[in-house]
């Protein structure tokens, strides 16, 4: 308490004051007058009295000091008068302030602003309870490594584990809302009854579905998102009890989520109902539609999970080898399953970011080197004045945390626009799919983050310097004079640096080379159609009234002739599921005149349109399209695509050949048509064989209506909207889109187009900075050998030889960085290898380019101070001596 | 060793606290003396120690001052003791009589205690 009081005291002791130095010297006075009275009452003579006074004293200016430093704290005292020295120093240099300052922002920015993606993304923990103990689970079969589970299938892991406290399920379709303004689209999630116990989250708002209420036979419920209670029913408490038409049914609504929950793999989702398992696809253990998430029981790794689920699966295999022969098990943490496709795109662009900070933070450095090279007189005098080689650093340590503090503040505001802006970047419906971007900001993992890059700042601003502060080295400094010859050592220091930044724009440049070409080659991935002016909407028919087979046919030749009919319209056709999207698992298919031992041959299965292949513009190979009479009254006929002409009939003409479903006693259908692969998964991946069927004998609720026309613009999805509401105002639209956007917009597409901007912006600014910072060296040498280049040219030099020799300095620094840039290039491209497309990481066109790039604006930056070498007035030069 | 002494490192606060107490109010010079003549002359003190340690224990909060006029009527600053200056004062020569004590045990003829 009585140290607190004091510190307290001191703390304001550091501030300067006038009465208290007075009263300092009054009272010093006034003891030494009481002091004199005395010894000239005890007979001294004035001076003696004073002399004696004063020495008993030890001193007047001695006292003082002694009291000035009990009065403050001195540490801190001889710290701000450096700060404020060190912000004269700064302010007398603006262009080398501000130049200092920028860079550290620049570099603080991009890779705070990162950060702050990386944490939001893969360092915070997901809003659930002890997220870190929950599993996401997969089936696996050969052409779908995470797929979903079957209804049964996800019964019998429930029932059969031994290392879950509780597995639940999920599926995310597409769901209808009717209200009294008519029918919509909405964004649902089906749960098992535990789905939110197993997460740990608890309703704000009534209750949690029961055990048993994704039965049957139970009452159906919904619970609400956050957001959706506070659009649709202003938040209000009495929505509990309330109905809701969710897919044509009345649901009761029995609680709210809380407003920080959100499950991303079925973002965006505003009704979460149960799964009341039907009679369609929940009823075939060969029919995959459900995710599942587990928590482990206490003390159970992954690795044990893991074996568990396989050796369940492997049982199901034996126990049913018509639905689950191939099919394996996958569980993995929860976090992965959620964002583990970005965990290598954020881990590259930090990487980049960290790059440029490097790059930024070496050229400050350098540029602090110049500057402590031209003060060394100064140094040199405060030294011999005395001043300790500790308060030296202690100055240079002030002007580094001038510098930092200043590039820190811009740099932090600056990275809260900048990832705002990021942010607003990211096409809405990616975001909804994202949720733990939200509340992306500048939080205390952020803050400490920068923090601590700061710090690092900091030190290597000031002991870049400080290592010039060799004290014998200072006394020569002083002897030295003006004429600088020690500059050779910066130039060691400097040029070794300049060369390190150089390595590191090559890398990022290298870096950006790669990516822009794996961009450029996943956006020219031959698709097999032609997506430009071919328009996509997603339909969703109520299925109370489309339960057979025949009122989805009409409904479909309805909306074909409609929309065929509107102005501008050119083709139209209907699939059960658009191209370029995540790979479904397909179905199984087995070729009749072959060997069928039950084995499951994968295919993707589309149920399309007669006028489909067509309208999308696919290329037809052999034989014909479907034709609109070809519906189930006919014979079953199938086209198939060249990967499964390949894979089924190697070397064979398909066309003729009969395939069916794999069923026992097999259901034929002809092979009538061959088509060039049209890309039905994600652009990055291989296409598979697929085979295109009838819609006509496979119609289904759900489809998908693609429409080419000469029009565009907005108002062409409100007429197709329009036209297939004026059929049946039950029926849903959804997804509008483009294909051209709709293959933009695809996953793939997004993170290489996301990820090449990125980096190529930094490599861009690396390019900047590491050329102006080789401009530096250059201009500085060239500056310190004005005298050199002087007697050179007096001596008869021609302007020539001059440019020789100041380029030859340029041209060495820029060879070293590349070489080493690229060198560190093979190995950081090996690195990115997984989010390459196409291209290797040693691609050598790449790196040639890099290098010539790199080569030719380092070689023009070097040339303006050589310029200005070969224009050295011998006579000034030396005149100036 | 001399025969006059230097002011043990620690000993002057208490020195002080206890003089001020003594003589109530008094100013720096004033105490400076006291503190001598109280020794005997036995204590050499460096008047300029005297300062800082009044400015800490004025900063600790046992003691305070305010300006007034000395006996010769020259404007002096007066020290005098606060309430947590005299709860200080006790503690401290509690605590250096026990000091004293135990190291006049060590000091005594010893006589070899079992």
């Amino acid at each position: 308490m009585k140290r607190l009081r004091a510190w307290i005291w001191r703390l304001a002791g550091i501030l300067p004051g006038e009465r208290r130095e007075r009263e300092l010297a009054d009272e010093l006075e006034s003891h030494l007058r009481m002091h004199i009275d005395d010894n000239l009452r005890s007979g001294m003579t004035p001076e003696q009295a004073r002399r004696v006074a004063m020495l008993k004293l030890g001193g007047v200016a001695a006292t003082a000091q002694a009291y000035r430093e009990r009065r403050g704290i001195p540490f801190l005292e001889n710290l701000l008068q450096d700060v404020r020295f060190a912000l004269r120093q700064l302010r007398k240099n603006p262009g080398f302030t501000s130049t200092a300052i920028l860079m550290l922002a620049l570099g603080m920015c991009a890779s705070v602003a990162i950060f702050a993606f990386v944490d939001a993304a893969l360092i915070k923990p997901l809003p659930y309870r002890n997220p870190d103990r929950l599993v996401g689970l997969f089936e696996k079969a050969a052409a779908c490594p995470q797929c979903n589970l079957s209804y049964l299938d996800y019964l019998d892991w429930k029932k059969f584990n031994r290392v879950f406290s509780s597995l639940d399920a999920y599926n995310h379709p597409l769901f209808t809302l009717s209200t009294p303004q008519g029918t919509e689209a909405a964004n649902g999630t089906r749960v098992s009854d535990g789905f939110f116990r197993t997460l740990g989250v608890a309703p704000v708002l009534g209750r949690d579905f029961y055990a048993g209420e994704d039965l049957p036979a139970a009452p159906r419920t919904v619970i609400l998102s956050y957001a959706v209670w506070q659009k649709r029913y202003n938040g209000k408490p009495d929505v509990i009890g309330q109905t809701v038409t969710l897919n044509g049914e009345l649901h009761t609504v029995a609680g709210v989520l809380p407003r920080e929950f959100h499950f991303a793999p079925a973002e965006p989702s505003d009704f979460w109902t149960t799964l009341h398992p039907g009679p369609g696809c929940d009823s075939r253990r060969g029919c995959h539609n459900l995710f599942g998430i587990a928590r482990l029981k206490d003390g159970v790794p992954v690795s044990t999970a893991l074996a568990d689920v396989v050796s369940i699966a492997q049982q199901l295999e034996r126990q049913y080898p018509d639905s689950n022969r191939g099919f394996g098990a996958i569980a993995m943490p929860l976090t992965d399953a959620i964002v583990g496709n970005l965990r290598p795109v954020l881990l590259v662009l930090l990487g980049g970011a960290g790059l440029l900070l490097l790059i930024a933070s070496v050229n400050i450095a350098s540029l602090l080197l110049v500057r402590s090279e031209s003060r060394r007189r100064e140094m040199a005098v405060r030294s011999s004045l005395g001043a300790s080689r500790a308060r030296l650093i202690c100055q240079f340590a002030a002007e580094a945390l001038v510098l930092v503090a200043a590039g820190c503040a811009i740099g932090l505001t600056s990275a809260g626009w900048a990832m705002q802006l990021l942010k607003t970047l990211i096409s809405p419906h990616r975001l909804a799919g994202m949720p733990f971007l939200h509340d992306l900001g500048l939080n205390l993992r952020v803050l400490l983050f920068a923090a601590a890059i700061s710090l690092l700042a900091a030190v290597l601003f000031s002991l870049a310097p400080a290592l010039r502060l060799r004290l014998p080295e200072m006394r020569a400094g002083l002897a030295e004079g003006s004429r600088g010859s020690a500059g050779t050592t910066w130039r060691n220091l400097g040029s070794k640096l300049v060369m390190l930044e150089l390595a590191t724009a090559v890398v990022l440049l290298a870096g950006a080379g790669l990516l822009g070409q794996s961009l450029y080659r996943l956006l020219h991935v031959d698709i097999g159609l032609r997506p430009d002016r071919l328009a996509s909407v997603y339909v969703l028919a109520p299925s109370a009234r489309y339960s057979l087979v025949r009122q989805c046919v009409a409904l479909e030749r309805r909306i074909v002739s409609d929309i065929a009919n509107l102005p501008g319209v050119k083709s139209v056709g209907i699939t059960s599921a658009l191209p370029v999207r995540s790979n479904d698992q397909g179905t199984w298919i087995r070729v009749l005149g072959k060997p069928w031992l039950g084995d499951h041959n994968d295919v993707l299965d589309r149920d399309v349109s007669s006028g489909y292949l067509a309208a999308i513009g696919a290329t037809l190979l052999r034989g014909r399209y479907f034709t609109d009479a070809e519906d189930s009254s006919k014979p079953r006929v199938v086209i198939v695509n060249q990967a499964m002409a390949k894979r089924y009939f190697p070397g064979e003409d398909p066309i003729g050949k009969q395939i069916s479903f794999s069923s026992d006693p097999p259901v034929p259908m002809e092979i009538v048509g061959l088509v060039e692969d049209i890309k039905e998964g994600p652009l990055d991946i291989a296409t598979l064989p697929a085979m295109y069927v009838p819609f006509n004998q496979n119609a289904d609720n759900g489809f998908a209506v693609v429409v080419r026309t000469s029009l565009g613009g907005e108002s062409l999805f409100s007429t197709l909207d329009g036209a297939i509401h004026a059929i049946d105002a039950g029926v849903v639209t959804e997804g509008e889109m483009m294909m051209t956007a709709r293959i933009g917009d695809s996953q793939s597409a997004y993170l290489h187009r996301s990820t090449a901007w990125l980096v190529g912006g930094f490599a861009a600014l690396a390019l900047l900075l590491s050329v102006v910072g080789l401009y530096g060296v250059v201009a500085y040498s060239v500056g310190q050998r004005t005298r050199e280049i002087g007697v050179r040219m007096a001596l008869g030099a021609e302007p020539g030889a001059v440019y020789r020799l100041i380029l030859k300095e340029a041209v060495r620094l820029t060879g070293g960085g590349i070489v080493l840039g690229l060198a560190g290039s093979l190995g950081v491209g090996a690195l990115m290898r997984g989010v390459l497309f196409g291209v290797n990481s040693w691609d050598m066109p790449t790196l040639a380019a890099v290098a010539i790039v790199l080569g030719v604006a380092a070689l023009l930056a070097s040339y303006i101070p050589a310029r200005r070498a070969a224009s050295v007035n011998p006579v000034e030069a030396l005149r100036a001596e | 060793m001399g025969d006059k002494a230097d002011v043990w490192q620690g000993t002057l606060a208490l020195m002080v606290l206890k003089t001020i107490e003594a003589m109530g109010p008094l100013h720096g010079y004033g105490i400076a003396r006291r503190i001598e003549q109280t020794s005997g002359n036995l204590l050499v003190l460096n008047y300029g120690t005297l300062y800082p340690a009044l400015l800490r224990l004025e900063q600790e909060g046992s003691i305070a001052s305010e300006w007034g006029a000395s006996e010769n009527n020259r404007k002096a600053k007066f020290y005098k003791l606060t309430r947590a200056g005299r709860k200080q004062l006790r503690k401290e020569t509690r605590d250096w009589e026990q000091t004293t004590a135990i190291l006049a045990r060590f000091l005594a003829p010893s006589k070899e205690s079992a």
